[in-house]
């Protein structure tokens, strides 16, 4: 135990911020990992495959995929006691293009995260008006009927559409900046701001990460009182009888974008934690937790879904644009179909929809979309801190810029960069940056983790690791997973991913009022430079990796005679392990 | 029916009788009453809209359409005396339907242009109803469609009140977080020597290698030689 200093010595000596106690960390951790997704993802795939169909395959993707990646970042930013560059810097200089690629990663997402967030604060500040501003049409300037894009599609879609984004027909025209969404993502980006000066290990993680929970459970009280709520939960749960091979990458994919892996922010996080925790407790409590807040969350979506059905059902004739429902009156007799979506579609269409109908619509809107707001501002925390940890781990940062200036050069930035996302082709850029830097990217690092530390780092070296921080070693069933299940089951759900994502032609759907199916979205493909786009975005992220290994390897080379590890500082001469 | 409009119409030609009023088969009455470029028909279900208290319509009902009217076209032209006189009105029938044209005040055969006279109705539509306890839809100016009742309007949006709030809150608490770290950090470097750069620890305080500036306010150092975290001690 004694010759073992990797990295622990220095880093303390300045000073690093710790957790005042564990709560605040595993709430941040819990904060960080539950977040928009496990509220509008989790319960639409819960219900396209059939309830049941669906939570094997993701329970068995939580135990072999989630837990033993989520387990070795908290050990590992634990015991080196860095952000996600200086942890992999450790453990081998060729492989701290991982920590950059997790920061680009962690920057990009952040990017379209906040402004989801801005559209959900727009939606807010409108929750304040009697009647909800979605619920009619507006009038056209004759004064005589109501605007035409309105009437051909629902009050609903319109305000979203046309009055939220007032979005283009296509992505090649990115109309201007609409000042709206401007001033909300200003208001988004100064609210994570303030939350992160303020510190977040403060009453900003008490309230954002417990807040979700009261809500969802007065929704959960309040929708199962709701009539038709039963229809909705027995939609969620039916299994689906057909057996489809998709459900396997979904469960995965789900589960690990759920848990917000590969994003930096964990390493940060538990880099902050005492040498001596049990970060395997932690591991799978925040994993257990997270899967739990979906399934909980799942609930009150469906009941509410339902009682929308119901509704709509008494009035027939309805048509919901971009999901494949229809309620049609034949002969007074109404199919019941439970409309589901997921994402935007989800929050803003079909739930705002639904909050007309109960009665005290404004109350439950602001309640939602409060509780939209601190799911995703807690998520938002874990993006910045993979963001700022490394940089300034990285000593990057003069010292004489304070925290609180580099914090607020950074969401400036930010706040610019994301103003594409505010134009009017804002929705289209939002979709194609979730789907390409959101996904494959994080995938390849995690991969790379993953082996990293099984390769480079040597299991037996991490398992020492794991020792003196939990006082036992990992058992048989982390080993196995660590060094067999959890790598091969990346590598195959990034190939089957990318095969999938290869196999369609990339296209959106596009809301175009000219179309003349319209309200139906028109599907168009991307042209040549957008997808060019969407391969840069995919591929930058991943690319420090090989170019950082190439960088040093050719250093290495070149200058035989460099210390590769001269980026470590010289160990505290005072620090004395003999008596721990 | 068409014709015998027409002919009727014209039967009733007999000019400058101004001032006196026109119904049914009685008076003199303006060939223009039934130019139809001009002229508007209205239609009203009485009956349909007040069921058993409807009224029966009458020539003083009649004269009291004329006096909304003047009042409607009055309102719309700003205050332009008009009077009773200048709506006529012909054509009436059993159900209660008629068309009637309106007359400028100064001269009797120059008629109020169409647009005018709608846009007049159209503002005070509201008005109009209720003199006659009817409704958009029982009182029917053909040609003039109902305004929709308009959603409310406001002068500044809520959301932009809600959105000042907050953001009022949140740069409040910005400003207010960043003077009180700025206030204390001069607080803290008062009574030290100006730091230097740390990379060689020489001029500045220091303590077993530790810069006194380094140490936060509420963190510390942490030494390996005195952890507290003793859960595992093997001792």
């Amino acid at each position: 135990m004694a010759d073992r200093e990797a990295g622990d010595t220095t880093s303390e000596a300045e000073g690093r911020p710790k957790w005042d106690n564990k709560v605040q960390y595993m709430l941040t951790c819990i904060g960080f990992a539950v977040g928009l997704g496990n509220v509008w993802r989790f319960p639409y795939l819960c219900q396209i495959y059939g309830g049941g169909a669906f939570l094997i395959p993701y329970l068995v993707a939580l135990v072999f995929e989630g837990l033993p990646l989520l387990y070795l970042e908290l050990a590992i930013g634990q015991s080196l006691r860095k952000g996600s560059i200086g942890v992999w810097n450790s453990i081998s200089p060729y492989l701290g293009g991982v920590g950059v690629a997790s920061m680009i990663v962690s920057f990009l997402v952040g990017l379209f995260y906040n402004t989801i967030l801005a559209w959900v604060l727009w939606y807010f500040f409108n929750s304040f008006q009697e009647p909800l501003p979605w619920s009619q049409c507006p009038l056209d300037d004759s004064q005589t009927s109501y605007v035409e894009e309105c009437v051909q599609g629902t009050p609903v879609n319109y305000f979203w559409y046309r009055e939220t984004l007032n979005i283009t027909p296509d992505i090649t025209s990115s109309g201007s900046l609409q000042w709206w969404l401007v001033l909300c993502l200003a208001t988004a980006w100064s609210v994570v701001y303030i939350c992160f000066i303020r510190g977040i290990e403060t009453i900003g993680v008490y309230v954002t990460a417990t807040f979700p929970y009261l809500v969802l459970t007065i929704f959960l009280v309040r929708a199962l009182t709701l009539p038709g709520a039963t229809d909705g939960l027995e939609y969620l749960f039916t299994p689906k009888v057909l057996i489809n091979p998709r459900v396997w990458l979904d469960a995965a994919t789900q589960i690990f974008f759920s848990l917000s892996l590969a994003f930096g922010g964990l390493i940060a996080f538990s880099s902050y934690n005492p040498k001596r925790n049990d970060c395997e407790r932690d591991a799978v409590l925040v994993g257990c937790i997270n899967s739990a807040t979906s399934l909980f969350a799942s609930i009150p979506i469906f009941a509410i879904l339902g009682f929308k059905a119901t509704t709509n059902n008494n009035n027939c004739f309805l048509r919901y644009t971009g999901c494949e429902c229809v309620c049609v009156c034949v002969t007074s007799v109404c199919v019941l179909r439970v409309c589901s979506a997921s994402g935007t579609g989800l929050a803003f269409i079909v739930f705002t929809e639904a909050v007309i109908e109960m009665p005290g619509s404004q109350v439950w809107a602001v309640l939602f979309f409060v509780m939209l707001f601190s799911l995703g501002l807690s998520s938002m925390f874990g993006n910045l801190e993979g963001v700022l940890t490394p940089l300034l781990d990285l000593n990057m940062v003069p010292k004489w810029i304070p925290k609180e200036l580099f914090t607020g050069v950074i969401c400036i930035v930010s706040f610019l960069v994301a103003l594409i996302f505010t134009m009017g082709s804002g929705n289209y850029w939002l979709e194609i940056f979730n789907n390409y830097v959101g996904s494959v990217p994080l995938l390849v690092i995690a991969f790379f983790e993953i082996t990293a530390v099984v390769l480079f780092y040597g299991m037996s070296r991490f398992s020492d690791d794991i020792k003196y921080m939990t006082g036992r070693r990992p058992n048989w069933f982390w080993k196995i997973c660590w060094m067999g299940i959890s790598p091969i089951m990346l590598l195959v759900v990034l190939v089957a991913y990318v095969i999938v994502q290869g196999q369609e032609h990339p296209t959106y759907p596009a809301w175009d009022p000219g179309y003349e199916q319209f309200p139906d979205s028109e599907v168009k493909s991307y042209p040549d430079w957008v997808f060019a786009i969407c391969v840069l975005l995919s591929a930058v992220p991943v690319l420090p990796i090989p170019a950082v290994a190439l960088y040093r390897l050719i250093r290495r080379l070149t200058c035989p005679d460099t210390n590769k590890l001269q980026a470590t500082p010289p160990p505290n001469p005072y620090t004395n392990s003999a008596f721990v | 029916h068409f014709c015998f409009i027409l002919l009727w119409c014209y039967t009733l030609n007999v000019p400058g009788s101004k001032g006196s009023p026109l119904s049914v088969g009685a008076g003199p009455a303006l060939l223009t009453c039934c130019n139809v470029t001009d002229g508007y028909k209205v239609r009203l279900s009485i009956k349909t809209a007040l069921g058993d208290d409807a009224y029966e319509w009458s020539k003083s009902e009649l004269f009291l359409f004329r006096a909304v009217l003047a009042f409607a076209v009055q309102r719309k032209t700003n205050n332009v005396n008009y009077d009773v006189s200048n709506i006529l009105v012909c054509d009436e029938t059993e159900r209660v339907s008629f068309w009637f044209v309106v007359t400028t005040p100064d001269n009797t055969s120059e008629l109020l242009p169409k647009l005018v006279v709608e846009n007049a109705i159209r503002e005070n539509r509201h008005r109009i109803n209720s003199a006659f306890l009817l409704t958009d839809q029982t009182l029917d100016f053909v040609g003039i469609n109902p305004t929709l009742a308009a959603p409310i309007e406001y002068d500044t949006p809520p959301w932009l009140i809600v959105f000042g709030v907050v953001m009022g809150v949140v740069c409040a608490g910005i400003v207010a977080l960043l003077v009180s770290t700025f206030l204390q950090k001069k607080r803290a470097k008062k009574p030290s020597a100006d730091p230097v750069d740390d990379e060689d620890g020489s001029g500045s305080i220091a303590g077993n290698g530790i810069l006194c500036e380094s140490i936060g306010d509420k963190d510390g150092t942490y030494n390996q030689g005195f952890t507290d975290d003793d859960r595992f001690t093997k001792l």
